[in-house]
């Protein structure tokens, strides 16, 4: 490979890093409510825009986001550059997503800071506290609707709020007991995967 | 130290969240109560803020939190901890990844922590409700302040709107402008 050809491969890859960073910086500071807000952009510019993953590339990201712990977004974020451009494409791309929300949040945490003694910003908050109520509430709701309904999972569910809410149970606990009692009880009672009855 | 407190928290909460967002809800609430950074309707305020902000719930729940906490370092912390295991976990995975889809330990795991998710998420909305509805506790004089009947109306109303999909960031901002409206007229005392 001659030298040129060398510097031409060099920038090839620095652009994919950098258009990887500004893909996902986009991303994140388009996206309201984040997570599964964030996959029909990451369709968008990923899939149409970019052509680095096929749409069922996509669909496998959010069932692997779904089902790694940590923030879906960040999750999206990490898997797409991972595939498109190995580890830094990954760093590049979550770097990128990170961006405009610590930049945003930290410009508003002074700003409140300065109004959170007026009388106004209080009384705004305190309409503002029975309004996440009920985002929070159409949240379960939403992903009561979605989940799969079978007598082990409404169990699970009891337990899971029973334990926190009312026996007060850190939450990290409740975690790893569900996941546990999930793993043994798939591996004595269901014979393949997804044979959940409904 | 504070600001190795505020990155091994957020690493444990991004490391036990599934599913995103609200499913971090009752981690932070514990953590937070437990090292008495905030106060729980503290929580509620950043849980709006971070609603009507752009970006991912959990990355602007780790800044406004760590931020409050540690300042600007506190919040590079806070993040850098909730990113951290997600970065190290889907980099492993990414690599085998056909394999993790098809793992029978995966899918076992995911079928307990699936309908647990909604049930913690059940348990914040309890204790957001307890903050809303009786900030101070619970007394029997509370059912004459005319806060708790604001509070109430207010979610009433808004779950309606959340119900009928209208974008939660409208939602806050009607929250917002009938609370600033009835703490006027009521001339409440907060």
């Amino acid at each position: 490979m001659t030298l040129s050809g060398i510097i031409i491969r060099w920038g090839d890859i620095v652009n994919k890093y950098l258009e990887l960073f500004l893909t996902f910086l986009k991303i994140g500071a388009f996206t309201f409510g984040g997570g599964y807000a964030m996959i029909p952009l990451i369709q968008r510019e990923v899939c149409e825009n970019k052509k680095w993953l096929t749409e069922d590339d996509i669909l496998e990201v959010v069932a692997i986001a779904e089902s790694t712990p940590g923030p879906i977004a960040i999750n999206a974020a990490t898997f797409v550059g991972s595939r498109t451009a190995g580890t830094f494409g990954a760093f590049c791309a979550t770097l990128g997503v990170v961006l405009p929300s610590f930049v945003i949040i930290s410009l508003i945490s002074f700003v409140l800071k300065a109004f959170q003694e007026s009388k106004a910003v209080q009384y705004a908050f305190m309409g503002i506290r029975a309004g996440v109520l009920a985002l929070i509430l159409k949240a379960v709701y939403t992903m009561f609707k979605a989940a799969k309904k079978h007598v082990v999972s409404y169990v699970i569910m009891a337990a899971a709020l029973i334990l926190t809410a009312f026996l007060k149970i850190d939450a990290v606990y409740v975690i790893i007991g569900c996941g546990i009692f999930g793993l043994v009880w798939s591996l004595i009672f269901r014979k393949e995967q997804n044979d959940d009855p409904d | 130290m504070i600001l190795i407190e505020l990155f091994l928290t957020f690493l444990k909460i991004g490391a036990f969240t599934f599913g995103g967002g609200y499913a971090m809800l009752p981690l932070i609430q514990s953590e937070v109560e437990r090292h008495g950074w905030l106060t729980q309707a503290e929580v509620v305020d950043f849980i709006a803020v971070s609603e009507s902000t752009p970006g991912p719930l959990a990355i602007n729940m780790a800044t406004f939190i760590g931020i409050r906490t540690g300042g600007v370092l506190g919040a590079l912390c806070a993040t850098l901890g909730v990113v951290m295991p997600s970065f190290v976990i889907i980099l492993i995975v990414a690599k085998f990844y056909e394999k993790f889809r098809r793992s029978r330990a995966v899918d076992g795991v995911m079928y307990g922590l699936r309908p647990a998710v909604i049930g913690l998420i059940g348990a914040a909305f309890l204790s957001v409700g307890r903050t809303v509805c009786f900030p101070n506790g619970f007394q029997s004089s509370v059912f004459s302040d005319v806060r708790l009947w604001v509070s109430i109306a207010v979610f009433a109303l808004a779950a309606v709107l959340a119900f009928k999909k209208l974008h939660p960031i409208v939602i806050i901002l009607i929250s917002a402008v009938i609370g600033i409206i009835a703490g006027y007229v009521f001339g409440m005392q907060i």
